[in-house]
């Protein structure tokens, strides 16, 4: 057994994990398929396909642009009807989509050719490259390169590789079924990461309000030299990646720019090594993934969904809203977006729908800070929001950056923890734009 | 699909406890103490914590009304700063006394400066400064000897504190009426059992953070053991020390006023110890027999400072690279 560390600040939430009973289904090919050229960190994709163009399943529509970027495949065969601007849900814009109607036959493109069952016969390389043609990204929510993930710099060896199972995010149970259901899946993805990275050492995080996917996890890695199982006491944000570090390892990320790599570790999610998994064996680029539909709808599930399927298609299929819906969350409740409307499409990192009633939306003013700590005793990144937040709001950027507002992960356990129910997540946010913008303009002004 | 959905930035969850809540925890916290003083100074206790309260309140709301400020007397801050300065009294005081020194709390050291959340020290403590330096005598002489109920008599009666500090003709009342309450002081501040269960349960609620009264008890308890007693190290009467004065009352109660005391847990613990230091200090070498209020007051106006200098160590930093935070 590994010996944990505490979680620096966190806060012990209520999980509602109403849907973790559910098997995973198939949602089923949607009347449209919206696949947004911009579904991952980094450069967008090029689209490579054009209106009255027929496409297949695992057919390339978007090109990736640069190293940090990544291609986008179609989910299933139809018509491409338009490449277009549509509202694009977290970049909160009109951001370039290839639009498909999808034929209903569920073609697979000829491209698409089964890979190898056994690792042992792949070098990192040739894992490297399937990750990028897959077009994979982190599936826990940031949708980082994968490619990138698995290529970390010649100068910094990698010994452990951290597979996160953490699912900290209350409601969201698609990673916790995904384990249960396809556990030997994950531990073939994730034994072809550590192959990848060169790590000897691999290590399952899952938090103790899983026991199923605990048991599935444990089966599938027994015998398996090198992995072993890191059960952890449930807190949020546990499964962000640098608190994800420190409590299992002891070991802190140094501050932006730094990365895991600088500490010798990667960290994946586990719907990413399973993705990888299908990649490997079929050929099959990521063109699905599972997402959690739950809250106040009929029947909260666990569905297996084409990127680009419509939120509103999926809670018809969850059995429709119950109850007046205030809130359409695309993610968690402590790091989602809230959708303005819902006829958008799933992306590649979307984790979950989480829909909360009128009643359950707090509307409450904000009321003025007394400094009570609160915000910053929970911070799992020790910093202090009160200051960042009081800086930030009076414009005062710089000083908010000497407060170290670009360390901040967002996690928002200050702004759920403030009894006066100020957005300091907001107010930090607005703080790391300005700054960021302030760098660039400083930089321009070098270069010319 | 023509819904209404609400858009703002995460997180989409709050806690349930807000503003009022915690204050309202507060008042709740207070109650043993106040009962306590209804039983060992009579109902005179129970009509000069009607008064404090009822002057606070009104004072805020008709000051808020006339600055055309939103009335926050739902908030119950202007309750406990009522309760609170009620229970900084001497019991035999007149009770116009703590109907001006809750206004002038209220008025002078909250609301002129915005409110709640803006005031730099401790409104209550700020109304007894008030009345100490206009009404000394009121405040330092009208003393009553407790009794059960209304049982009070007349005649001023000595505080173990300036028995302490040697005042004529007192006498040290035994431990267990220290404990419980029954000697003389002011309203709230003599039964530590009744205090210390109220600071229990603050703690337990999580309210205050348990760093400020216990590095405040415990540095005034090594002090007084080792200076309490002229001529002579270790042989200070602690246990008097802590127990005699207001305080249990101020170091649960009142040096864990949110507004006024640090934000980070190595900040209150130096708000703590700050505060016994200075307390001490008065206690055995100033003029006045007790130094809990002034020494809270004195730690309200550095906290700031401590603010600057106690930054944690953030996550990923090095201990070295501290100093390149340029703070």
């Amino acid at each position: 057994m590994i010996r944990t560390r505490a979680l620096s600040g966190g806060v012990h939430l209520d999980d509602r994990k109403i849907s973790s009973g559910k098997p995973v289904e198939f949602a089923g090919i949607p009347p449209e398929i919206v696949l947004f050229m911009s579904q991952h960190t980094g450069a967008p994709a090029k689209p490579v396909v054009k209106a009255g163009d027929h496409v297949l399943a695992g057919q390339v529509v978007g090109e990736a642009q640069s190293f940090v970027s990544a291609s986008v495949h179609a989910s299933t065969s139809g018509t491409v009807k338009a490449v277009e601007d549509r509202y694009h849900p977290i970049l909160a814009k009109p951001s370039t989509a290839v639009v498909i109607e999808p034929d209903g036959k569920g073609e697979i493109w000829e491209g698409v050719a089964p890979g190898s069952d056994d690792i042992s016969t792949l070098s990192p390389e040739d894992i490297i490259k399937i990750a990028r043609n897959a077009g994979l990204v982190g599936l826990g929510g940031a949708a980082f390169p994968t490619a990138v993930k698995l290529s970390p710099p010649k100068d910094k060896p990698i010994d452990v590789y951290l597979l996160n199972g953490a699912e900290c995010e209350p409601y969201l149970t698609c990673d916790a079924r995904l384990m249960v259901e396809e556990a030997d899946e994950i531990v073939f993805g994730f034994t072809a990461m550590m192959k990848a990275v060169g790590a000897p050492r691999g290590i399952v995080c899952i938090e103790d309000n899983k026991p199923e996917a605990i048991m599935a996890m444990e089966k599938a890695i027994s015998g398996k030299p090198g992995i072993e199982l890191c059960v952890l006491k449930t807190r949020y944000p546990q499964g962000g990646e640098k608190q994800l570090i420190q409590v299992v390892l002891g070991r802190e990320v140094p501050p932006p720019p730094g990365l895991p790599f600088d500490v010798g570790v990667v960290v994946s999610n586990v719907g990413t090594a399973y993705s990888l998994a299908k990649a490997l064996r079929t050929g099959m680029p990521l063109v699905d993934r599972v997402v959690t539909v739950t809250g106040a709808v009929g029947s909260p599930s666990n569905f297996r969904v084409l990127l680009g399927t419509q939120v509103s298609f999926l809670i018809e299929k969850a059995g429709g809203y119950t109850g007046e819906p205030g809130k359409v969350i695309m993610g968690g409740p402590m790091m989602g977006v809230s959708l303005p409307r819902t006829d958008v499409p799933v992306l590649k990192g979307t984790t979950g729908i989480v829909v909360m009633t009128k009643d359950e939306v707090n509307l409450d003013k904000p009321l003025p800070c007394i400094r009570c700590g609160r915000c910053v005793d929970s911070c799992p990144l020790r910093l202090l929001p009160v200051w960042i937040a009081a800086y930030s709001d009076r414009g005062m950027y710089e000083e908010a950056e000497k407060y170290r507002a670009l360390d901040c992960c967002e996690c928002g356990v200050c702004a759920y923890r403030c009894p006066s129910r100020r957005p300091l997540v907001q107010s930090v946010r607005l703080a790391k734009q300005a700054i960021m913008e302030e760098r660039r303009a400083r930089a321009q002004k070098v270069s010319g | 699909m023509t819904e209404r959905l609400v858009v703002s930035p995460s997180p989409h969850w709050k806690t349930d406890k807000t503003v009022s809540g915690l204050m309202l925890d507060v008042v709740v916290a207070l109650m043993p103490a106040v009962l306590a003083s209804v039983v060992f100074f009579g109902w005179r206790a129970l009509t000069i914590i009607l008064t404090s309260v009822s002057s606070a309140v009104i004072s805020e709301a008709v000051y808020e009304k006339a600055v055309k400020r939103e009335v926050t007397i739902k908030d119950y801050s202007a309750v406990i700063t009522g309760i609170l300065l009620a229970m900084n009294m001497p019991p035999g005081v007149p009770l116009w006394m703590p109907a001006i020194g809750s206004a002038f709390a209220i008025v002078v050291a909250k609301q002129i400066f915005g409110g709640l959340g803006y005031n730099f020290v401790n409104p209550a403590l700020a109304g007894r400064a008030f009345l100490m330096a206009a009404w000394p005598l009121h405040m330092t002489r009208d003393w009553l000897a407790p009794g059960f109920f209304g049982g009070v008599d007349a005649t001023s009666s000595a505080t173990p504190l300036a028995v302490l500090k040697g005042a004529p003709g007192g006498t040290l009342p035994g431990i267990w009426d220290m404990l419980l309450g029954n000697r003389a002081g002011c309203l709230g501040e003599t039964s530590v059992i009744a205090i210390l269960m109220g600071g229990i349960y603050l703690i337990w609620k999580e309210v205050i953070d348990p760093r400020i009264p216990l590095g405040f008890i415990g540095t005034v308890f090594v002090l007084t053991w080792v200076f309490g007693k002229p001529g002579a190290l270790f042989q200070g009467n602690a246990i008097y020390h802590i127990l005699s004065g207001g305080l249990f009352l101020g170091a649960f109660f009142m040096a864990t006023d949110y507004v006024t005391s640090p934000v980070t847990s190595k900040g209150r613990l130096l708000m703590g110890i700050g505060c016994g230091v200075i307390t001490v200090l008065i206690r055995l070498w100033g003029g006045y027999p007790e130094g809990v209020s002034y020494s809270i007051l004195l730690m309200n106006l550095v906290t700031p400072l401590i603010d600057r200098a106690m930054v944690p160590r953030y996550y990923g930093w090095k201990h070295e690279a501290r100093k390149e935070k340029t703070l």
